[in-house]
């Protein structure tokens, strides 16, 4: 017999149901993990991407001596790691003499690794480095900007490849609606060598210019960085055609306590929830309206019966 | 959907993103970092710049928090997370009610009670027409008076149940092998596979792992009794009886324990020969012996001869010697007399 495993709890369901797969996805979550060995540079950089992420990022903050990406066997707990924080983009930070501050930038699909690009982080210069004023700071979660430049992105496969990969990492959450007031950051990527990408992150500065459209600014905030490519492995391209697969059709929300009429048309019930007029706030509460007082009055008045009966009955 | 070309980059609103293709920097003179970050950002602006053009150009709607604008669909294709859910095979229900025209209907939740004559749930508890809550179930000529007809009831019940657990865990299957089971159900056999394995192993539960340490430790010639204990192992678990041995001196309380042991089971014994013991065949013809015995020797008193009868009890007991070894002997001898 087959045992069949449900969720005991409401809660744990719900968990279930928002990692089963949609039909349109919201946005990929990252894994930030390291190595046996990192060096400062990387911790920082991780933390700083950490940073970045927040709220659709789950960092590890211990070794991890069997991930190896690009290795045959090194991926098993990699794997693993995705299919438990539902995470579908992972950075993972190592430290080598062959390769110092490498930066493995991947994706997965279906918990399974996808493809890979691994890259040298040189210059690095953390957030702290840049002063501005804190009013341009950016919001967390706010959705970027995103910017390319050079042609190498286009004619060198490694840079496409880390460009479509860049993308996926700082996009953001996947939305429909965009608030206009909630613009307020943008990550500038330039291939200034086949092999070299300048890559920093600035907030944006929006000036009066007299339209509708205001005048743009960048303001350099960091964290700032070159990306060396080094290793890479392209997504297989069978798996590709499966992972580019969307469907036609809209996912259709139930809905609720509308009906339709022949006569009257369309008819919805408005519920109104309880006006708890109790609970209102009255702007002079003056000494005797209060309830302490109220119910100790009536309190004391009812000892005062009780003792008028007894005094009755003796 | 809006693809800028005019100024030789592509915007995609969807991912607020933009893409010089055509910008090259220098290699020759190399410049420094700074003189390079300095003209990407230059770049940068006028792209930004371009995505804001089209972006704050869209229709908005006005929102407390701001103006809301519906962003275009991504022209850069990503790929998915995870695979696109896949439809649900139909149950065998489904495929039979197809096959034969069957239509869903909704049914009322509220139907009339006949017992009560009210209105009451059609499921659930204290529901409508509820067979299983008659207190009194008449009897029928055709009725088997052994069988318990509440008993009987609460069986059907049963297999019913169970008959439509098997159905749902068949459909479960089958929609398991399609690949799409409920996000929230596993099957135990499918669980959690990780790239390697084939199957996900069986977890040993902590009382099997303690039971299979037990019976390790017993294969030593002390049977696990000298052996170092892991902290936390528990010793292992002794299988049988040990015996027993009571006082053989008689006496009172315990003392009478040992006899009263013996006696049981000779007791046992006893009962279970009895019918060896006591042989019925044999009994009977010692009665009949006797009792023939008993009326002759009556007989010779009455008639008060010595010698004759002398001779013939002698001859008699010589008689009933014999008669135990041989029945028919008697038989002939009484005959003759």
């Amino acid at each position: 017999m087959l045992e069949i495993k449900t969720a005991k709890s409401r809660k744990g369901k719900r968990e279930l149901e928002k990692r089963a797969p949609k039909l349109v996805e919201s946005g990929k979550k990252t894994l930030i993990l390291h190595g046996t060995k990192t060096s400062a540079v990387l911790n920082a950089v991780l933390a700083q991407i950490y940073h970045l992420k927040k709220n659709y990022a789950v960092k590890f903050s211990r070794k991890n001596d069997n991930v190896k990406p690009f290795e045959a066997g090194g991926e098993t707990s990699l794997e693993f790691f995705s299919l438990k924080t539902d995470c579908s983009i992972f950075v993972y930070g190592s430290h080598s003499k062959k390769r110092p501050d490498n930066l493995v930038l991947g994706r997965t699909y279906d918990h399974h690794i996808y493809d890979l690009v691994e890259v040298g982080v040189e210059n690095f210069k953390p957030m702290e480095f840049f002063s501005y004023d804190k009013k341009l700071a950016p919001m967390e979660g706010s959705k970027p900007f995103i910017v390319f430049i050079g042609e190498g992105f286009e004619a060198v496969e490694e840079l496409k490849h880390l460009k479509e990969v860049l993308l996926d990492l700082l996009r953001g959450e996947v939305a429909e609606n965009l608030n206009l007031a909630g613009v307020d950051r943008a990550y500038v990527c330039a291939a200034v060598s086949p092999n070299r990408v300048l890559f920093t992150h600035c907030a944006l500065r929006l000036k009066k210019s007299g339209t509708i459209v205001p005048r743009m600014e960048l303001v350099e905030v960091g964290p700032s960085m070159d990306f060396v490519v080094r290793r890479h492995r392209p997504p297989n391209e069978s798996l590709r055609k499966e992972a580019m697969k969307t469907s036609r059709e809209k996912p259709k929300k139930k809905e609720k306590n509308v009906k339709k009429d022949e006569l009257q048309g369309k008819i919805g019930n408005i519920y109104i929830p309880d006006q708890k007029i109790g609970e209102m706030a009255i702007p002079n509460k003056s000494k005797g309206v209060k309830r302490e007082r109220r119910e100790a009055k009536r309190k004391h008045g009812s000892d005062e019966n009780a003792s008028k009966r007894k005094k009755e009955d003796s | 959907m809006e693809v800028e070309k005019q100024h030789n980059f592509d915007v995609d609103l969807g991912n607020l993103m933009a893409f010089d293709s055509t910008h090259t920097f220098p290699s020759q003179p190399p410049l420094s970092r700074e003189e390079l970050i300095k003209q990407s950002l230059l770049k940068g602006t006028h792209l930004v710049q371009a995505i804001a053009d089209a972006l704050f150009t869209l229709p908005s709607t006005e929102d407390v928090d701001g103006p809301l604008v519906n962003l275009p669909q991504p022209l850069t294709k990503l790929p998915r997370e995870k695979h696109l859910p896949k439809p649900k095979p139909p149950t065998k229900w489904e495929v039979f009610a197809k096959k034969k025209g069957i239509q869903k209907r909704k049914k009322d939740k509220i139907v009339y009670d006949e017992q009560t004559g009210t209105w009451k749930r059609r499921y659930g508890y204290d529901r409508a027409n509820d067979e299983d809550a008659v207190p009194i179930i008449e009897a029928k000529p055709t009725d088997d008076p052994a069988g318990d007809p509440f008993a009987k009831r609460k069986e059907n019940k049963k297999q019913r149940v169970e008959k439509q657990e098997k159905n749902r865990l068949q459909n479960l299957k089958e929609a398991a092998k399609f690949g799409a089971l409920p996000s929230h159900i596993q099957l135990a056999a499918t669980s959690l596979p990780i790239t390697g394995t084939q199957a996900a192993p069986k977890k040993v539960t902590k009382d099997e792992l303690g039971n299979v340490a037990g019976l390790a430790a017993t294969a030593t010639a002390s049977g696990g009794k000298f052996d170092k204990k892991l902290p936390g192992e528990k010793p292992a678990q002794h299988k049988g009886k040990y015996r027993k041995f009571l006082p053989v001196v008689e006496g009172t309380g315990m003392g009478s324990l040992e006899r009263e042991q013996t006696e049981k089971i000779l007791n046992k014994i006893m009962s279970k020969n009895s019918h060896d013991i006591l042989n019925v065949q044999k009994a009977v013809t010692m009665h009949t012996v006797k009792k023939e015995k008993k009326r002759r020797s009556e007989n010779g008193n009455a008639s008060a001869t010595d010698k004759r009868s002398d001779k013939k009890s002698d001859k008699n007991f010589k008689t009933q010697k014999k008669s135990f070894k041989k029945g028919n002997f008697k038989k002939g001898k009484a005959k003759g007399k």
